[in-house]
């Protein structure tokens, strides 16, 4: 039998291993401390508070998006029609406040519209059996064309003064937009973890059949997933809109890439069941540091574009890593 | 040197540390050439590990002692070197790409070529000649996917011989298949030791040990425990050794009072997989369902349960008519189902066993749509505690969970549901002596409370030991129902054969 050495010495590899697992979410902490550290020091404006204003109004709107498709990709699926359903509440809400219509009614029914083409979305995928990379490519486009006929390609503008007003407005010296977000964050956790509702869609995102098998109601299910997702998309919209003043038939337009991209690096997995918003809304703010980064060093944006597209690829690798060993 | 060559595989003194555990300790396999050799031990005796040493998926510890093939020292570093040495395993989960035809599975990697390209010509002949081997009787241009499994698990063989394999390992090649299939492959083994390769074969089912295998190694806990021929080993020896402890009471059994009727089945109908099947189950009663795969078994009670639609036919539970169109309403009139393959439709597996336990009773503690996390952990512990679920915790990912304890999980869904009449379909499979005895309690403790169970099962020996009633299913019609005193194998083998 020989001798056995006592296993006394831990190595600190293998204690960041468990830090990491007890809290997956701790490696994007620190990426996203880092990023700051860094820019901090690189440039003395980031952090006044006009920048960071600026970073919490921009990272808001993708933010919104992303928790919909939190939900989305958790469920084992995919929804690319997000940037056309911001394009189209854009349109539709900003051309009904022209027509007179008051900004509460026209909102709500900007609203109810786009859940209406989630609910068309949710059909293609549960009773046509469409795949859900299918049926939201189709919606992208038919949304998209949508948005360009009712505007007639022309952007909106004349929008009452109250509307676009909310975009500009601070509570506590923190942008309204970005307290929204906030909000629908908190509301996204509480029912992902907290609700029977949360815990179907990963239940789907597991396994269609086990699902199915265990009395989960697939249709109804379904149906949420993509009305709900179509929903955050239409606030994202409309406060898109209030941000710019101006109904734009072209907004939103690779917002679905953008809000993929904050859930993937956030650390969901595409295969489903695997994701959290908390993740998602710091995998959204790394993106926003990194656009607010470039710019304030001055480096040419298409950089950025580069440097996002290593940033989602190394954030998978890392994550499978950590799966893996 | 000469004495070792009558061995094709001698590993000794193996040791493999995994972080924490032994997973084993000084283990030493002698497999002679041209035996059919069995591996036996309970899950996470260290079979697996031991056969992934051999297959160089893993690496042996350093102080561990040699491995020799025919008499040579080898060091097997991967599996690509182990394949080239002539090992070729066979998994439990068959691996063929099932989209690609017969030969070109068995060829992967290695296909004939003319000129830098495929010589498809020489590929089925030469597939046709590997699996006359076999003695397959299929079109090498088949798919794979049209195969039943014993026809797929026959072509992973052909895959193993048309590698030159001297030694092949199988690893619980019959959990999916039927007895008539098992005794096909068992002809199959036979033939292929004459023509003097070496098995190593691992199951969970016992009296297959004693049918096909010539001596028997038992691994218990990462350790050694003895390598005898199995002419001088009785069932119960086995299971002592494996288990450390003797189990008296294998297929455990109580007399539990039948009472009143509570499921009616009448002729259900689905084309063409069940035919107008009529039965019924009582309070406390335990029906077996007996049948080959693919004889309309797994159907029939997909068909109670809502999971498919039946063409016609009508369901009473406790006398009154239902209409069972999805699981959600099974569920609403107290039918639970544990299906067949607990990983692919049991359990969701990257979910924590408590939310796997309160997947379907969340809705019965949710208050409008609001999960109640205190009740569903309490509700979880009891299940651990009641079904002695091994597990570290409550919030422990079921898919890190032993196969025994991931049936106790999926059973523990039902539990907390109060399902009156709880359908198993194949509870057992792949998994260990010991926790088979648990389920089998488990069941007994059910009927006490007066649930009634059907008990859907391919393994005879487990059905004539615990069920009241015993039916018989063949191409989709009930062929016969058998008293408990009345059934024997004998009988219940040719209803199922429908002779």
């Amino acid at each position: 039998m020989g001798v056995t050495q006592p296993r006394t010495k831990q190595s600190p590899w293998k204690k960041i291993r468990e830090i990491q697992n007890r809290f997956p979410l701790s490696t994007l902490f620190l990426v996203i401390i880092a990023l700051w550290v860094i820019l901090a020091i690189l440039s003395p404006y980031f952090f006044t508070y006009h920048n960071m204003f600026n970073l919490a109004r921009q990272t808001a709107v993708t933010a919104i998006l992303s928790v919909g498709m939190t939900f989305v990709i958790i469920s084992g699926g995919i929804d690319l029609s997000v940037g056309s359903i911001v394009g189209v509440s854009s349109v539709l809400v900003s051309l009904l406040m022209v027509n007179g219509w008051p900004i509460s009614l026209a909102i709500l029914v900007t609203l109810l519209i786009s859940c209406l083409l989630g609910l068309i979305t949710g059909v293609a995928i549960y009773d046509a059996k469409v795949p859900p990379f299918i049926a939201t490519l189709g919606m992208m486009s038919a949304a998209r064309g949508v948005a360009l006929m009712l505007s007639q390609g022309r952007t909106i503008t004349n929008i009452p003064r109250p509307f676009t007003q909310f975009a500009q407005s601070t509570v506590l010296g923190v942008p309204s937009l970005f307290i929204v977000s906030v909000v629908v964050a908190i509301v996204g956790i509480f029912i992902l973890n907290r609700t029977q509702f949360g815990r179907n869609v990963y239940a789907i995102g597991s396994s269609k059949e086990v699902a199915r098998l265990s009395g989960i109601n697939m249709r109804l299910n379904t149906y949420g997933i993509y009305v709900l997702s179509a929903a955050l998309s239409s606030l994202a919209g409309i406060l898109m809109t209030s941000r710019l003043a101006s109904g734009i038939p072209t907004s939103g337009q690779g917002d679905e890439m953008d809000a993929i991209a904050s859930v993937v690096i956030g650390g969901a997995s595409l295969a489903g069941a695997e994701g959290s918003i908390l993740g998602t809304m710091i995998g959204a703010l790394i993106m926003a540091t990194l656009r607010n980064g470039f710019n304030l060093l001055g480096i040419d944006p298409f950089w950025m574009r580069i440097a996002i597209g290593i940033l989602i690829v190394l954030a998978v690798f890392v994550d499978q890593f950590r799966k893996n060993d | 040197m000469k004495r070792d060559n009558e061995y094709a595989v001698v590993m000794e003194n193996i040791n493999k540390t995994f972080p924490g555990v032994k997973a084993l300790d000084s283990v030493t396999f002698r497999l002679k050439k041209g035996e059919i050799h069995a591996l036996l031990g309970e899950n996470g005796a260290g079979k697996s590990t031991l056969i992934k040493i051999l297959m160089g998926v893993y690496q042996k510890d350093r102080d561990s002692g040699k491995i020799l093939l025919d008499g040579q020292e080898v060091h097997i570093n991967s599996p690509i070197k182990a394949e080239q040495l002539g090992l070729s395993a066979v998994y439990q989960n068959i691996m063929l790409a099932r989209h690609l035809s017969v030969a070109e599975n068995i060829f992967l990697g290695q296909q004939p070529k003319k000129n830098g390209v495929i010589d498809w010509k020489k590929m089925y002949e030469d597939a046709e000649k590997v699996l006359e081997e076999v003695s397959l009787d299929v079109d090498p241009r088949a798919l794979v996917k049209h195969l039943t499994p014993v026809q797929q698990e026959m072509v992973a063989i052909a895959k193993a011989l048309a590698r030159r394999a001297k030694v092949l390992i199988l690893d619980e090649p019959t959990a999916q298949l039927s007895e008539e299939e098992t005794v096909q492959l068992h002809k199959i083994m036979r033939g292929l030791k004459k023509s003097g390769i070496s098995i190593i074969y691992i199951s969970h089912r016992l009296d297959e040990i004693f049918e096909v295998c010539d001596v028997a190694t038992i691994l218990r806990d990462g350790q050694y425990i003895d390598t005898k021929p199995v002419s001088e080993l009785t069932e119960a020896e086995i299971i002592r050794m494996m288990v450390g402890r003797s189990i008296d009471d294998l297929y455990y059994k109580e007399e539990v009072k039948i009472g009143k009727e509570i499921l009616r089945v009448k002729n259900l109908n689905r084309y063409p997989v069940v035919k107008n099947a009529s039965f019924s189950l009582r309070e406390g009663e335990i029906l077996g369902i007996f049948g080959l795969v693919g004889s309309g078994r797994t159907e029939l009670v997909r068909c109670i349960f809502g999971a498919d639609v039946p063409d016609s036919g009508e369901i009473e539970i406790e006398g009154r008519p239902v209409r069972v169109l999805s699981p959600n309403a099974a569920i609403e009139h107290g039918i639970g189902l544990i299906p067949e393959d607990r990983q692919q439709q049991g359990l969701a597996l990257p979910l924590t066993l408590a939310d796997n336990c309160n997947l379907i009773s969340g809705r019965d503690t949710s208050k409008l749509g609001i999960r109640r996390v205190r009740e569903e952990q309490e509700i979880a512990r009891k299940n651990v505690n009641e079904l002695r679920i091994r597990t570290p915790g409550i919030s422990q990912r079921v898919k890190f969970l032993s196969g025994g304890n991931q049936q106790k999980v999926v059973i523990s869904k039902w539990l907390n549901v109060d399902a009156k009449v709880l359908i198993f379909d194949e509870p057992t499979v792949g998994i260990d002596v010991g926790a088979k005895t648990e389920i089998y309690k488990i069941m007994a403790e059910l009927l006490k409370q007066g649930k009634g169970i059907i008990f859907i099962s391919s393994y005879l020996p487990e059905l004539l030991g615990v069920c009241d009633r015993i039916m018989v299913v063949a191409e989709g019609k009930i062929t016969g129902t058998l008293g408990r005193e009345e059934a024997t194998q004998e009988k219940l083998l040719a209803l199922a054969s429908n002779l």
